[in-house]
């Protein structure tokens, strides 16, 4: 009798690194857990297939950055990259409205500790030593799923548990139901 | 015994020494599964990557050594860009040369930089051979009709 309604497209990953190498194996890692895969090869083309326009080319009285088109749940991109830095990538997306919100990992062979601090200060949710295994890849599944679901928040869930009531529902409730009921849950 | 078994056993002996020798490390093993039924061919594609990458790097970095002026900048460049490679595949000799000249890249000892240059174009002829002998050796056995070992 409960429907959940939630779309059921593969998670995007957008991978960025300079090496055509390491981009393959990238590719293949995140394939092995059925996600979708897009790939470039510089920060700039990773701004560009995210939507969001260089500010100076823009005219004044538009907004500093664009809705996206597409939709990617997840970020992740080399650290040392010629021109744009994996770092100066990250700081670009966590400061755009638009952007801010996906979840960003850094891949590096460096394993310098300040760095490593350097990046998740900056809003990294995890730093990953080169070359990446399919462990690592594994350690990406709550970022993906999280960020799913707040993109969900619009579905209804309808669950067959009557202790639960739809979240909109003015129904009134025990001060002990409302208590435990978190308020971010949608369903 | 058999034809495929012999060239199983020998495909088993050279592999395992090509770990015990220090040529391969582990990562060449994750790199073997992720050769699977619809990625048949993944092994070969990246080293053929990696032989591709290295050739155009050991040339770049022979060309920057014979410079006047040696830009130690660029030289650590290519460097990093060959240590990264090596370690992607597993190649763990010529990984090992490459840290080494980077050291010398950051004390901008030429001397140093030329040595390891050597080195490095050395371990690449090494490793670029035997992980030809190896796909050889899988060849002929899958021609042979039988299945190529999976490693440990």
């Amino acid at each position: 009798m409960g429907v959940i309604a939630v779309a059921n497209a593969p998670l995007h990953v957008l991978a960025v690194d300079d090496s055509n190498l390491d981009r393959k194996l990238i590719e293949r890692l995140l394939k092995t857990f059925s996600y979708h895969v897009t790939a470039v090869d510089s920060g700039s083309k990773a701004l560009e297939f995210l939507g969001l326009q260089d500010v100076e080319k823009l005219p004044s009285f538009a907004p500093n950055d664009c809705q996206p088109e597409v939709e990617v749940n997840l970020i992740i991109t080399d650290y040392c990259m010629p021109g744009m830095t994996g770092f100066e990538l990250l700081r670009k997306i966590k400061e755009s409205t638009s952007l801010k919100d996906i979840p960003v990992v850094i891949m590096s062979s460096e394993n310098e500790p300040a760095r490593i601090n350097r990046c998740l200060e900056e809003g990294a949710e995890e730093f990953f030593l080169k070359p990446v295994r399919l462990s690592d890849v594994d350690k990406l599944k709550p970022y993906l799923s999280k960020n799913k679901r707040k993109n969900n928040d619009e579905d209804e869930c309808v669950s067959n548990d009557k202790s639960r009531l739809k979240y909109d529902d003015v129904e009134a409730r025990s001060m002990e139901e409302r208590k435990t009921f978190p308020e971010n849950q949608s369903c | 015994m058999d034809a495929v078994s012999q060239l199983q056993r020998q495909f088993v002996e050279y592999t395992t020494s090509l770990y015990r020798e220090g040529y391969l490390d582990d990562q060449f093993t994750q790199l073997q599964k992720l050769q699977d039924e619809s990625n048949p061919d993944f092994v070969v594609e990246v080293v053929t990557l990696f032989f591709e990458d290295s050739e155009k790097l050991l040339n770049n970095l022979t060309t920057a050594l014979q410079q006047e002026n040696i830009d130690y900048k660029q030289v650590d460049a290519h460097v990093h860009q060959f240590k990264g490679s090596s370690s992607s595949i597993g190649a763990q000799r010529v990984k090992n040369v490459c840290v080494v000249f980077r050291n010398y890249c950051d004390e901008k000892n030429l001397d140093g930089c030329v040595l390891c240059l050597q080195q490095a174009k050395n371990e690449y002829i090494l490793i670029r051979n035997k992980l030809e002998a190896l796909f050889n050796l899988e060849q002929q056995i899958l021609q042979a009709g039988g299945s190529v070992p999976m490693m440990a």
